[in-house]
């Protein structure tokens, strides 16, 4: 069974329509890059997917079940639906009062106030290990690089377990000598078996870690495909000439 | 007599005390409440909270208090004999004000990822701003409160204008009983604000290098 599917998903700022009616579906365990140019709505997908953005129209259902339909969740979607995503946002967007653990620890808290908090900072841990940062775990995000942050709020993603990890640009607001480290981790959350989806400039990375590559352009799935057909045999105009300034 | 006119002040400076404290607890809470109202996306609401608001900023405060000692009165209602009672509503609501604005200038200089964040780890709306936003918003408006705060001490004040015993009218009332010259008294009050004033500035630096363990 499909881990997600996407059906017909339209998004519209005002006159703007952003997305044109999007539909595409990723096994379990598959790793979905999406590309295109700015404006053409890459990000805004992401965030449809995450609930920032309700779609307009649409149905999004992850292993099998319905987690949004445009007709009924016009007010939001219900808190498992919205567990079912998770988001790394370019920005990082760590909460700058608490430090790297309490990052990690504070929603499962909040979302289940019965649980021992030694068993949530256990988990912490295990994922600060994966992430690279225990010794970190004491610092606030304003001690800490921008590629660590990033890495903690991969941690702190995951601590929700989330079905489908997305990542929004999640290299693009980091010096050039800091993409490294935060793509290496994303990367060994591939073997893990993780469902991602990554919009991403990074070509190199895209064609190394994904499965299949989107590339989007004025609202619509331009094409999709495996790594070599995208980037190897593009087939349409656009993305011949999206992947051909790309190189230069 | 030194001793005499300081106790008499000092009894007075109490009410003055009581009448800020009771100002603050309340109008602190209300206040967050009123800029809620005034964000709200429920236009009539919004627009009534923030008209409210210009009437309240931009009317006296001595009138206030008048119109809440009297007005009851003129629409037919018991009059109001409790005068301190109705200091203290027109004070409250007179702060709440100003704090009201104070919180929505913090609310909204919040960058909107803490929110999203917030949203995409699960969290509902109440616990997003009660456990990751507003700790940063009293962090950002501690020094426009700090200024608040000490505008309140001295506004207290103002009481007198309804015949509240409070320090400023005690000063006035001693130049009779001892008959001393009128600045004497006066000045002696206000190192009683002096005084308090100094104590709530160090406790507002206090909090603030508490507050300032991170870069926002």
């Amino acid at each position: 069974m499909n881990m997600l599917e996407v059906v017909n998903l339209r998004k519209r700022f005002g006159s703007n329509e952003v997305l044109k009616g999007i539909d595409f579906t990723l096994g379990h365990g598959e790793v979905l890059s999406i590309i295109g140019s700015s404006g053409g709505g890459k990000s805004t997908l992401l965030r449809c997917l995450n609930f920032l953005e309700l779609a307009d129209e649409g149905e999004i259902y992850v292993d099998g079940t319905c987690v949004f339909d445009a007709s009924r969740d016009k007010n939001g979607v219900t808190p498992e639906a919205q567990k079912s995503f998770g988001l790394v946002f370019q920005q990082f967007n760590l909460f700058p009062q608490y430090n790297v653990l309490e990052n990690l620890t504070l929603a499962p808290h909040l979302l289940d106030k019965t649980r021992p908090m030694e068993e949530i900072e256990k988990e912490a841990w295990a994922l600060l290990e994966t992430v690279g940062l225990t010794d970190k775990a004491k610092s606030y995000p304003c001690e800490i690089s921008g590629g660590q942050q990033q890495r903690v709020a991969i941690a702190r993603a995951l601590m929700l377990s989330p079905s489908i990890l997305c990542f929004d640009e999640p290299t693009s607001a980091l010096d050039p000598e800091l993409t490294g480290e935060v793509l290496r981790v994303i990367k060994s959350l591939k073997s893990g078996d993780r469902t991602m989806i990554i919009v991403t400039h990074e070509m190199a990375f895209a064609r190394q870690v994904s499965d299949k590559v989107m590339f989007i352009a004025d609202g619509l799935i331009e094409e999709m495909g495996t790594p070599e057909e995208v980037f190897d045999h593009p087939k349409s105009e656009k993305l011949k000439a999206f992947l051909h300034n790309d190189e230069l | 007599m030194f001793l005499n006119i300081i106790g008499d002040l000092a009894v007075g400076f109490l009410t003055n005390l009581a009448l800020f404290g009771l100002t603050l607890l309340m109008a602190l809470p209300l206040g967050l409440v009123i800029s809620f109202f005034s964000m709200t996306k429920f236009k009539p609401i919004r627009y009534l909270t923030r008209g409210f608001i210009w009437v309240i900023r931009g009317t006296p405060l001595m009138l206030q208090l008048i119109v809440v000692l009297y007005g009851p009165g003129l629409l037919g209602l018991p009059p109001m004999r409790e005068k301190f009672l109705a200091a203290v509503i027109a004070f409250v609501i007179n702060y709440a004000c100003y704090f009201s604005e104070i919180y929505r200038g913090g609310i909204e200089s919040i960058p909107v990822g803490q929110y999203e964040a917030g949203q995409v780890l699960g969290m509902s709306k109440t616990q997003v701003f009660f456990h990751v936003v507003l700790f940063q918003v009293v962090r950002r408006i501690l020094a426009p409160m700090s200024n608040e705060v000490i505008t309140l001490v001295k506004d207290t004040s103002l009481a007198n204008t309804i015949a509240v015993a409070e320090i400023i009218r005690v000063a006035k009332n001693t130049t009779g009983t001892y008959a001393v010259n009128i600045l004497i008294p006066l000045l002696y009050g206000s190192i009683f604000f002096l005084l308090f004033i100094g104590i709530l500035s160090v406790l507002f630096n206090y909090l603030e290098k508490k507050m300032g363990y991170y870069k926002a």
